[in-house]
């Protein structure tokens, strides 16, 4: 099985600390994990400002890259969600379809497709976890609280294998953070707001740190933590589970 | 054209293709056992003061406890012996604005949401339950159905001129969403179920 | 040339402004998010709630794609129950038909209860220019026409006003005591004010919840009783309907009002659900049929479905965006998530704004009761408004520039080199930190020393 690891732009530039947990914990798997060195962002940028079209040049580089894995891997709820609803590729329908159907977030990787069954990982920690509203509402990675059905997380399963790690609960489990991609700065003043009442909701549930399948949700979080001044951390799911977090 | 064809000729020209209506129309309900209890929670819970009585007839001597003067209530149901009667139809229903109590029958209650079916059958004026300050409904343990569904399949809607479901008293939440009972409707409600014992 | 329009009301500024009194803010959204809270408790006391939904969808869906026929079938069933049907094909002739009833009975006092259709008409304001004075009778309606300011929520009108600022309003308009604001008080203030409305009001409007094809009736909720007390003390009843209100059959009502409530407030039912069939011994009662724009909206293949709209309120409550913007920063009469779906099919130009007043979480369609994918057509719209240029100028040529960033290799890298690459990229963002809108509330990320692709060259070495 031939995976090819798919990190999103910000990762790359910013953190590039979730992709390093993220190869480190698959290879753990014994997985055979690549990662092509042309790629660039899954196009969700200009897509949800509006210029779908604009997003071409970054669909055929994104097929490119990983038409050749059986399985694409990401660190990212988001990124996944839309290149599965949204890649598009005129000439090469086929290896569009592959990928879509073949590219997965992270936990939801781990859960259904490895069956991880124990992590060797430590974290005794008070973490609050924050679901990224794609991964959830639109991958379903967790139940959403709106529908009247049963319960699941495959990111809270793969936490609940993590040694010593203590999850607090909040008061709006499933509320939005408030990035958004450019609505962070198109709209930065609800934005901002959505974030701090985001970050007071942990705060306020004693936690340390919070972690998260988004990078993109966790740094806007971390900005308002820094200008908050407030010690309390921000670290990628994969960080954890990877059990060697700094 | 007249807008009527101009409407409809645009409808009909960009109205979405066919889709059929759902055959699965039974939902899960209330099992007749339950269907008392929870009609009464679910009344209280919208504010009404739910009575059982054995016969119609008790009805009359709550009022009587309850409330000295028979000429500010209206009876409409048959054997509650206390206050007027409305024998005939009331046109206008302004001759109502200084009522105290209107005593009104309902065929039909529900279970899950405590509301009870009202038509202008059993009214002598539409604006009856509406303009008194207390209203008192009647209806028999045995005309309580579990859900909505079940009540639409009881129910003819059409075989009256008007007809309303009644939940509680009239509310409002309108200031910072507290909640004040008495809006326009009445300011009470009792529910006089007849159950015989 | 970017059809951007540059001076109306943007989204983004009116909610900035909404959140510069945080206390209000925060209130608000507390009081919004309670109201979902209560939806959800509700909705889980019903086991089945997700095929109820399924089923109100579906039904919405077969009352779209046969809407002519109900339509006429409903027309027929209305006429024979002796109601004079009225068919408006936009907002000034709706006005219009209302105007003509209203003089043919020699104006005299009109009283209204909630429509959002009248709103979306602005029937009122049309009236107010006729010389002719409509009292609002819903309360939180009344408080906003005594603040002259249009609703700022579909199902809370006056969600946005504090207590002591109906108390203030009170004073001035119905005499209550000065710095009053027990809502109990204030309440009972408005009673007796518009009992006395009711009692000298010769033609009632009211909106319409559902109108049967079957039966050629239709369906008014209330908690108030307010509608119920207008027509039924008035020799004239006006109800105004959107065409899209219609359902096939009275069995389907229980089905919606099942939801409509619970959806709403999380109550299991209104306080009144009154079903109209027939005008009372001496009453005359009209029913207007409105199109304003929905036949065209009808054949956008990509949107038609948010005409299955209840008018519940669900994904107000629920949209983080909403709670935290207020109502009036839509500037439509519909605000919140559906609102930012169905203004643009009014005036692209005028509400090119509001599909971007949205994070996408999802919530919105989560909640919806009959299934509309509210944030799937958010989107959708975005592509629209963007293909058709009304995106800023400004926006588009960043957008341009990021596109071709990150569709080169080459270009991504050396960018990136320069460091902050996204931040750069993100429109609207400003070297300069004081007009950096990220910056204002948020620190920047601070860069790594190197970034992942550096890092796997270095430690997963391969031939390349």
């Amino acid at each position: 099985m031939k995976v090819g690891l798919f990190i999103p732009c910000y990762i790359d530039q910013f953190y590039p600390q979730v992709a390093v947990a993220t190869l480190q914990l698959l290879e753990k798997f014994g997985l055979d994990v690549e990662y092509p060195m042309q790629q660039t962002c899954c196009g969700q940028p200009m897509a949800n400002s509006g210029f779908g079209a604009a997003s071409a040049g970054c669909d055929t580089l994104f097929v490119q890259n990983f038409a050749a894995y059986d399985y694409i891997v990401a660190p990212s709820g988001s990124c996944v969600l839309h290149i599965k609803e949204h890649l598009h590729v005129d000439k090469d329908p086929e290896a569009v379809s592959h990928i879509r159907n073949r590219i997965y977030e992270l936990c939801e990787f781990l859960t259904d497709v490895v069956q991880v069954k124990e992590l060797v990982a430590n974290f005794p920690h008070k973490v609050g976890f924050h679901i990224g509203c794609h991964g959830q509402r639109g991958l379903h990675l967790a139940q959403m609280s709106e529908l009247v059905a049963p319960d699941f997380s495959k990111p809270g399963y793969l936490l609940g294998l993590v040694q010593g790690i203590e999850l607090i609960e909040l008061s709006r489990k499933d509320e939005c953070c408030g990035f958004g991609g450019t609505f962070c700065v198109s709209e930065a003043a609800v934005s901002a707001k959505m974030g701090q009442d985001r970050v007071q909701d942990h705060v306020e549930h004693g936690a340390e740190y919070i972690t998260g399948t988004d990078t993109s949700c966790l740094m806007h979080l971390e900005g308002i933590l820094r200008r908050q001044k407030r010690p309390v951390k921000v670290v990628h799911i994969a960080e954890i589970l990877n059990g060697q977090y700094e | 054209m007249s807008s009527r064809e101009k409407i409809l000729q645009q409808v009909k020209a960009n109205k979405p293709p066919m889709s059929p209506l759902p055959t699965q129309t039974t939902f899960a309900s209330i099992p007749p056992e339950e269907r008392l209890t929870a009609f009464i929670k679910s009344n209280e819970n919208a504010g009404g003061i739910v009575c059982l009585v054995p016969d119609v007839a008790i009805i009359g001597n709550y009022l009587k406890v309850n409330f000295t003067s028979p000429e500010r209530i209206l009876n409409t149901v048959q054997g509650v012996g206390f206050g007027l009667e409305a024998d005939a139809p009331i046109t206008d229903g302004r001759a109502f604005g200084n009522l105290e109590i209107a005593v009104v029958e309902s065929l039909l209650g529900v279970a899950e949401n405590g509301a009870a079916w009202v038509t202008e059958d059993n009214l002598p004026t539409r604006v009856l339950p509406f303009i008194c300050e207390h209203l008192a409904l009647v209806i028999h343990a045995d005309n309580i159905v579990g859900t909505m569904h079940e009540a639409y399949a009881a129910l003819n809607v059409a075989a009256t001129g008007y007809g309303t479901f009644i939940a509680g008293p009239s509310r409002t939440a309108d200031i910072e969403q507290s909640l004040v009972i008495g809006a326009h409707g009445p300011k009470r409600m009792h529910v006089f179920i007849v159950q015989p014992f | 040339m970017s059809k951007a329009h540059n001076s109306v009301p943007d989204h983004a500024e009116a909610a900035a402004k909404f959140l510069q009194d945080q206390e209000r803010a925060n209130w608000h959204d507390k009081a919004l998010w309670f109201n979902r809270q209560k939806r959800d408790v509700s909705a889980n006391l019903i086991p089945d709630w997700e095929l109820l939904r399924e089923t109100a969808s579906q039904i919405k869906d077969n009352v779209l794609a046969n809407l002519d026929e109900y339509l006429v079938q409903f027309e027929q069933n209305a006429l024979q129950n002796g109601i004079h049907v009225h068919w408006a094909a936009d907002a000034a002739e709706h006005n219009e038909i209302v105007l003509q009833i209203i003089q043919e009975h020699g104006v005299g006092k009109l009283v209204k209860s909630k429509s959002m259709l009248t709103e979306e008409c602005h029937l009122n304001e049309f009236l107010a220019t006729q010389g002719i004075d409509i009292i609002d009778t819903d309360l939180g309606e009344r408080i906003v026409q005594l603040a002259k300011e249009p609703p700022s929520h579909i199902v809370l009108p006056s969600i946005h006003k504090r207590k002591e600022e109906v108390g203030e309003l009170f004073h001035q308009h119905l005499g209550t005591e000065k710095g009053a604001s027990d809502p109990a008080y204030l309440t009972e203030a408005a009673r007796v004010h518009l009992r006395e409305k009711f009692l000298t009001a010769d033609i009632a409007i009211t909106g319409v919840n559902f109108a049967i094809a079957e039966t050629g009736g239709f369906v008014v909720c209330t908690n108030e009783g307010n509608a119920d007390m207008g027509v039924h003390l008035a020799k004239v009843h006006i109800a105004c309907m959107g065409i899209e209100k219609i359902i096939p059959k009275a069995e389907h009502l229980g089905v919606f009002l099942r939801l409509l409530a619970r959806s709403a407030t999380g109550q299991p039912i209104t306080t009144y659900s009154s079903h109209f069939h027939r005008p009372r011994a001496g009453q005359e009662m009209h029913l207007v049929l409105v199109d304003n724009g929905r036949s065209a909206h009808l054949g956008r293949k990509d949107f038609y479905n948010s005409l299955k709209c209840i008018r519940c309120g669900a994904c107000i409550n629920t949209c983080p965006v909403y709670r935290r913007s207020g109502g009036h920063s839509y500037h439509y009469a519909i605000s919140g998530p559906i609102g930012a779906i169905l203004a643009p099919n009014r005036d692209m130009r005028e509400y090119a704004d509001l599909p971007f007043a949205s994070t996408l979480c999802g919530s919105c369609s989560n909640v919806c009761p009959v299934k509309i994918d509210i944030h799937n057509q958010l989107y959708q719209w975005r592509q629209v408004l963007a293909a058709e240029d009304y995106v800023p100028k400004t926006k588009k040529d960043g957008i341009q520039v990021m596109a071709k960033v990150l569709s080169s290799p080459t270009l991504y890298r050396v960018a990136g080199k320069s460091g902050r690459l996204m931040m750069r990229l993100l429109p609207g963002l400003a070297n300069n930190k004081a007009l950096n809108p990220w910056a204002r509330q948020r620190e920047m990320p601070q860069p790594p020393k190197e970034t992942f692709r550096d890092w796997y060259k270095k430690n997963r070495p391969k031939d390349e």
